[in-house]
């Protein structure tokens, strides 16, 4: 028996090969949940970047040197985070790392990055992940903050001060409730309810009803699971008909269609990418966000979203970085930190050594659902 | 002739060193940080392998054991008690030398427990919950202990994702590392790889010298019959109930010393340490293992988790996992190490399997045994 | 006001609970059939919604569902023969270990078909906005639809085990198979259609569930530990006492919610669970004795 186990510890030693280590390739690594439990985000991540590699290949890459993207699937595990982490920059010695998708993920490596001084371009929605600073860790996606100021100042237009929160036991769900109650008091807004329901929730019609029981005058609801239609079908199969607002979560189509009629009238924020046909011709993102939706939608068939747009980001961040100040990895630290009125997915950044995220509430454009289709919200 | 009980674990401590002798020497140093996380994920798998392979008892909840002592330590080493500074209980507590005082990343004072202490919390919490759990979970047999268990790994679960002091969906990060003698530390920075290797290892080593004494003795005997058929064990005078109670506790316990150090060598821990999907991959491995068969176990485990650690199955994870589950339950479910599976691979190439013959009628050959009465 | 809203909430646990009771009675066909707890269980449900929704974009909606629930048993079928039927006599642990491994193959398998999004049949009657007053709450004629499909199948099924030659059969295996086998009955095929019945009930109830659930690749695991619970709950092999058990079960869950924080609504309904496994290994509705080794 004792023979059989060394013959497997001999195979196994057998199977560390040593990678090709060729110096004309420049490494990015991504850990992305691209199956499990934050699939949603981590997929459409995971083919953009993808998508980009291949493009910047085929126009020589960068500075003459071939990218080579390492992708790896953490499926939403902190302990695979870690794990992955110190594999790319041990071993692999990559350049930067795209991702995480998830804010537990990204806080679990925030250090991980931070001591081997490598850059970290999360995905992730939490603010702590930039607040406070690190000064390896970026992140790309914009404020919670800046989105629920934004549904605030609607929500006040539209004289509704007495609202219900319902959030997914997610960390988007668990990031975006913080900073609606830190933020509802100065905004003049009683939270009178407050649920957490489970990611993979299959009917919330008691959660609603826990809403209408409170009396309130509007509902958000804050996640990225295919809950959130839910939430709007059985607010209104209940009879509610008070406004609800979704977060920038809701910026996929698909959960329009699976909400149906219900998702008629939901106010959400978002990047403008969902709406980049009804931007006027002189707005600065016009051209990037119509360039990778087309392109992301003829090569994947699938409709985009936003968070795909995050990996965008985070690429194209990288790239005008190493463009400005080659591949010494302190120096495209510096250069990502130095960029300024950059254009992106999620809206132009501009970051500083005290802003590691680089977006404001300008970012966020109000949009609805009118006919299945996203439109601006009318001023 | 006591001697030769030690020989297979110290001939597994020096493949250990030879292991990592061999990496560091080879240049591949990295390879020891997924062997030390392997290690901890291995010990509480070597505890499930007691709990099902000896007293044939399934736990499709072990996850949560594993996450009780990991949360425990993490919570009590990084709630910040500085804020009650001035209080009479936490200024006792410093004067006990309970609490630790520390800075974080970002240079802020942090006044939280220290770990010792927390770890010896930690573990004693989980074994608690591993008793008071036990107790009218092993009265119940087949599906409805299966299912019991199922259900106190979801609650368990749903108390880590849905508590704001545990970090609901985020979990716990920052966690300190675990300073042990001389000055090393279970914690994750490159320049400690070697030593949190060897506590490692040296832990799953303890574990095996503790499981291989334990089934070689008069409980190990005690525990096989009760898998065997536990009415017999009864009436030969063992006491199956406070048998299996003591067995569960002591493989929950042996989850919660791995959840604790796992968390300190990665610095925190979240909710996917609790999932129902991981204590299903802890379930598979002991099956794939072999149950019953320690060494199996241990091989199956070390080698899994070190692969799916380095990310070799990409998005295949779980396929990965069950495949091979299926693969061995349906061909050798003695486990990877069978020599039954051994003898039918031969077998197979020469002839047909003469096992499976009587399966090609409708009707069962008479007077057979359900198989897991050997 | 008051009475409206315990109204609203019993319907809303009147919801969760028929979802949870078309599950559950599901693994009760194979559990009488064979003393197996089929894990995968959850897997029909999604595979019949998942196949429902990729026909409904080539068929009408009554011919899609029918469609899925055929495929659905073909591989229901399928699995028996690939992984059951040559087993000798295994024990539970190892069955439980085998479905289980099922299940995750299952799921994968469907990820890879047909992607992490989310997808859902359209509502039989009227649409997603559209609810029936019932007593001073509203719900969705689509929740009236899955009552509707939940009862017929308990009296179709409860009427097959009973009445018919075949369903006599089918319990004779289940209570001795040796002795079955001895007088005659092709007892490998019986457990091959207790799985093909199994897998059109989980299919069916997919379909129906669809536009109220949504369904998605990893919908299953969720619905078949609540759909075991209320197996367990009921007592095994019991389908009327499991349809008891699931309303009753998502009742509690949904008042729960009225008076506790949602986060705690599965630690709530499992804790319902164990609480009776303690007291009444049996099941509320149970016979003597159950636990069934």
């Amino acid at each position: 028996m004792r023979i059989q186990i060394l013959a497997v510890a001999a195979s196994l030693l057998a199977g560390w090969s040593a990678p090709a280590r060729a110096a004309d390739t420049i490494k990015v690594g991504a850990i992305l949940a691209v199956t499990g439990p934050a699939s949603f985000l981590g997929a459409p991540e995971a083919k953009t970047l993808e998508m980009l590699v291949q493009e910047a290949n085929a126009k020589g890459g960068w500075g003459g040197k071939k990218i080579q993207l390492i992708v790896k699937d953490s499926q939403a595990s902190p302990e695979k985070a870690i794990s992955f982490a110190k594999q790319l920059i041990e071993e692999d010695k990559v350049l930067a790392i795209i991702g995480p998708s998830t804010s537990g993920e990204t806080m679990a490596i925030k250090n991980v990055a931070e001591e081997a001084k490598t850059l970290l371009l999360s995905c992730a929605a939490a603010e702590v992940i930039v607040n406070p600073v690190a000064k390896h860790v970026f992140k790309t996606p914009q404020k919670d903050s800046d989105a629920v100021i934004r549904i605030f100042e609607q929500m006040k237009k539209m004289g509704a001060t007495r609202i219900g929160v319902l959030s997914s036991n997610t960390g988007f769900g668990k990031a975006g409730k913080e900073q609606i109650e830190k933020l509802a008091p100065a905004h003049g807004i009683q939270i009178a309810a407050s649920e957490v329901y489970d990611k993979a929730a299959t009917d919330l019609t008691a959660e609603v009803t826990k809403m209408k029981a409170a009396g309130v005058q509007a509902i958000v609801n804050w996640s990225i699971e295919p809950a959130q239609a839910l939430v709007i079908k059985n607010a209104r199969q209940i009879g509610l008909t008070i406004p609800i607002f979704q977060s920038h979560g809701f910026g996929n189509i698909q959960y329009v269609t699976a909400a149906g009629a219900a998702a008629e009238g939901v106010i959400f924020p978002a990047g403008r990418l969902l709406v980049a046909d009804e931007l006027p011709d002189s707005n600065p993102q016009k051209k990037v966000l119509v360039g990778y939706r087309n392109a992301y939608e003829a090569r994947y068939k699938e409709p985009v979203s936003t968070f795909g747009g995050h990996a965008w980001d985070a690429f194209e961040i990288l790239a005008e970085a190493v463009r400005r100040a080659g591949t010494a990895p302190e120096k495209v630290r510096s250069a990502v930190e130095g960029l300024h009125g950059f254009v992106g997915t999620g809206g132009v950044f501009h970051f500083s050594a005290t802003d590691h995220n680089g977006l404001d509430a300008s970012a966020f454009e109000m949009l609805t659902v009118k006919g299945g289709r996203f439109v601006p919200l009318a001023r | 002739m006591r001697l030769a009980r030690y020989r297979p674990v110290a001939l597994f401590l020096a493949a250990a060193v030879a292991l990592e002798l061999l990496a560091v020497h080879g240049g591949k140093g990295f390879l020891l940080t997924q062997l030390t996380m392997s290690a901890y994920y291995t010990l509480v798998v070597l505890g499930l392998s007691l709990l099902m392979g000896y007293a044939g008892q399934i736990s499709l909840g072990h996850a949560a054991f594993f996450a009780i002592g990991g949360y425990a330590s993490a919570a009590l080493t990084t709630w910040d008690l500085s804020a009650w500074g001035g209080t009479g209980l936490v200024k006792a507590l410093v004067a006990a030398g309970a609490l630790a005082a520390r800075r974080d990343a970002y240079g802020g004072p942090v006044l939280a427990f220290h770990p010792w202490l927390a770890c010896a919390c930690a573990v004693a919490l989980a074994l608690l919950v591993a008793w008071l759990v036990g107790i009218p979970v092993l009265k119940l047999t087949g599906h409805y202990l299966a299912m019991a268990t199922l259900g106190v790994g979801t609650i368990i679960l749903s108390v880590a994702v849905g508590t704001e002091a545990l970090g609901a969906a985020d979990g716990i990060s920052g966690v300190p590392p675990f300073p042990l003698l001389f000055g090393a530390a279970v914690g994750g920075s490159a320049a400690e790889r070697v030593v949190n290797y060897y506590v490692a290892f040296g832990l799953l080593a303890l574990g095996l010298l503790l499981l291989s004494n334990l089934v070689d003795s008069r409980v190990g005997r005690a525990l096989r019959a009760i898998h065997g058929a536990e009415d017999a064990a009864g009436a030969m005078g063992v006491d199956t109930g406070r048998l299996k109670l003591r067995t569960f506790v002591l493989s929950a316990g042996m989850a919660a010393v791995a959840g604790v150090f796992l968390t300190h060598f990665n610095g925190g821990i979240g909710p996917s340490e609790a999932s129902i999907m991981k204590s299903v991959k802890y379930v598979s491995i002991v099956a794939v293992g072999g149950m019953g068969s320690l060494w199996g176990t241990l091989a199956t485990s070390l080698v899994l988790n070190f692969l799916s650690l380095r990310g070799y199955f990409g998005s295949f994870d779980d396929a990965v996992f069950g495949g091979i589950l299926i693969l061995i339950m349906l061909f050798s479910p003695d486990g990877v190490l069978s020599p039954r599976l051994w003898r039918a691979a031969r077998a197979a190439v020469l002839r047909p399997r003469p096992a499976e013959a009587p399966a090609a009628g409708d009707a069962p050959a008479a007077g057979d045994a359900p198989e897991d009465v050997r | 006001m008051f009475g409206e809203l315990v109204a609203q909430y019993l319907v809303a646990g009147l919801t969760y609970g028929t979802i949870y009771a078309v599950v559950g009675m599901g693994f009760n066909i194979i559990y009488n059939a064979t003393g197996i707890i089929n894990f995968a269980q959850g897997e029909f449900v999604m595979l019949g919604g998942m196949t429902a929704v990729s026909l409904s974009t080539l068929l009408p909606l009554p011919i899609a569902i029918a469609g899925a629930v055929l495929a659905t048993m073909a591989v229901g079928a399928l699995i028996e023969m690939t992984f059951i039927r040559w087993l000798h006599r295994p024990s539970v642990l190892r069955m439980i270990i085998i479905t289980i491994g099922i299940s995750i193959l299952v799921r994968e398998a469907a990820l890879l078909l047909w992607g992490q999004g989310v997808r859902a049949l359209p509502y039989f009657t009227g649409n997603e906005v559209s609810s029936i007053a019932l007593g001073g709450a509203r719900v969705s004629p689509q929740v009236l639809w899955a009552v509707g499909a939940c009862a017929a199948m308990v009296v179709a099924i409860t009427a097959f085990f009973r009445f018919t030659m075949l369903g006599r059969q089918m319990r004779a295996c289940s209570a001795n198979r040796v002795a079955a086998s001895l007088c005659g009955l092709p007892t490998r095929n019986l457990i091959t259609l207790s799985f093909v019945l199994s897998a059109g009930m989980g299919a069916l109830a997919g379909c129906v569930v669809s536009p109220i659930t949504q369904t998605q690749y990893g919908m299953g695991t969720g619905l078949a530990i609540k759909g075991f619970t209320v197996a367990i709950l009921g007592g095994l092999g019991n389908s009327l006492a499991a349809l008891a058990a699931g309303l009753l079960l998502g009742v509690v869950e949904s008042f729960s919610v009225s008076l506790l924080p949602t986060a705690y609504k599965d630690a709530v309904s499992i804790a319902v669970l164990l609480a009776v496994l303690f007291l009444r290994p049996s099941g509320i509705f149970g016979g003597r004795v159950a636990a069934r080794p």
